[in-house]
């Protein structure tokens, strides 16, 4: 994470979140309502100097969620950022507006609970959310590595926006490092 | 809740008067349950969208909305208790200021689609107050069916978001809306112009 986090804004340096960032913006994903993670800094961090992006902070992820679900139905196109502990929260929004409304939902969450967790709710959260994505159906993808990782984000963004369905893309640590125990 | 001096008025009444206002291709989100069948029961509009869940998003998917189409007149209905549900959103709604958004809450202090329970806010809190103290400067109670066309006029003249709360009785939604969420979202598209049918 200390190499991550000294690259510089927005770039395509080959990081993680600067992959990300550009992939968001050859797809044209310029909304991006998150509710912050301690591993997703640097994206959020680049996401807000890069004014070709709409970023913001919303109270909660159903809230993120349904404001990207409306800029979908008025033409633009949005990304949500969370937590795991954040997409526990989701499963009424995602029954009932994306997945019946057929919203292409692209949610980023970032894997906390597993790899070295330190907090047992973290690790117990975590259990819940490849469970409440498989009793959905949604398509969902741990992303792992980052020679994968380019390729995973855009097709599976491309695959939601022509199919109208929702999808997660899980960031794990052994992508982005996740957060260790330091106090 | 300072409300002694506005009259109770009637959510489906109160929707029509606003229907009635919009010349330009208004969008209008409905919140769930009788928010969004009284705004059905007043006409159907291709720039009508209605939730048939999500309780709490009416604003959120307003402003999501606004943010799209910044050129657009954006209303969002919805009730109390869908409110107390998100009431978050009032702050990211005034951290971002959309020029272009009005919400308007319809509040009888009961849940009256699960049986008329009264919400914890009921006869403790005020919306108002609590809009405004989540960063709306532009809120208000509407005193009665004139002054609430008035706001609506303030509203659509506005350089910010505004929210008008309206008292409400106790009257179930005069509608059904027909519960198609495909359909409803695809001709929602096709009104705000994203979209041209098949």
């Amino acid at each position: 994470m200390a190499i991550a986090e000294q690259q510089p804004q927005g770039s395509s340096d080959g990081s993680w979140h600067g992959i990300v960032l550009q992939t968001l913006k050859r797809n044209e994903i310029s909304l991006i309502p998150y509710v912050p993670d301690r591993v997703l800094t640097p994206l959020i961090k680049n996401l807000h100097a890069d004014p070709y992006f709409t970023t913001f902070a919303t109270a909660r992820e159903e809230e993120a969620v349904g404001i990207v679900a409306g800029a979908w139905m008025g033409g633009r196109r949005g990304a949500v950022l969370m937590q795991t502990s954040g997409f526990a929260t989701l499963a009424n929004v995602l029954a009932s507006l994306a997945v019946p409304y057929q919203i292409p939902l692209i949610m980023f969450v970032s894997e906390r609970g597993t790899l070295g967790e330190f907090n047992y709710g973290q690790s117990l959260v975590c259990r819940t959310m490849r469970p409440v994505l498989g009793s959905l159906a949604l398509e969902h993808h741990t992303i792992t590595r980052l020679d994968e990782l380019e390729f995973i984000t855009d097709r599976s963004i491309k695959q939601a926006i022509t199919t109208q369905a929702p999808v997660a893309l899980i960031l794990n640590p052994l992508l982005t490092g996740g957060k260790v125990f330091d106090k | 809740m300072n409300t002694r001096n506005i009259k109770v008025m009637n959510r489906f009444d109160v929707t029509s008067r606003l229907i009635a206002k919009l010349k330009h291709e208004e969008a209008v989100i409905g919140g769930i349950g009788n928010t969004n069948f009284d705004l059905w029961a007043a006409g159907h509009r291709p720039q009508n969208f209605y939730m048939l869940g999500s309780m709490g998003l009416a604003f959120p998917i307003a402003l999501g909305v606004a943010l799209a189409q910044p050129d657009r007149r954006v209303f969002a209905l919805e009730g109390d208790g869908s409110l107390l549900m998100q009431l978050g959103a009032l702050s990211t709604i005034a951290a971002l200021k959309p020029k272009n958004l009005t919400m308007i809450v319809m509040d009888n202090g009961i849940y009256q689609i699960t049986g008329a329970q009264p919400t914890p806010a009921a006869n403790v809190a005020d919306i108002v107050a609590i809009a405004i103290g989540s960063g709306l400067a532009s809120s208000a109670w509407a005193a009665d069916e004139e002054d609430f066309e008035r706001l609506v006029d303030d509203a659509m003249a506005a350089s910010e978001p505004s929210l008008i709360a309206v008292r409400i009785d106790d009257k179930p939604g005069v509608g059904t809306t027909r519960r198609d969420p495909v359909q409803i979202r695809e001709r929602f598209m096709h009104g705000l112009g994203v979209r041209d049918p098949l």
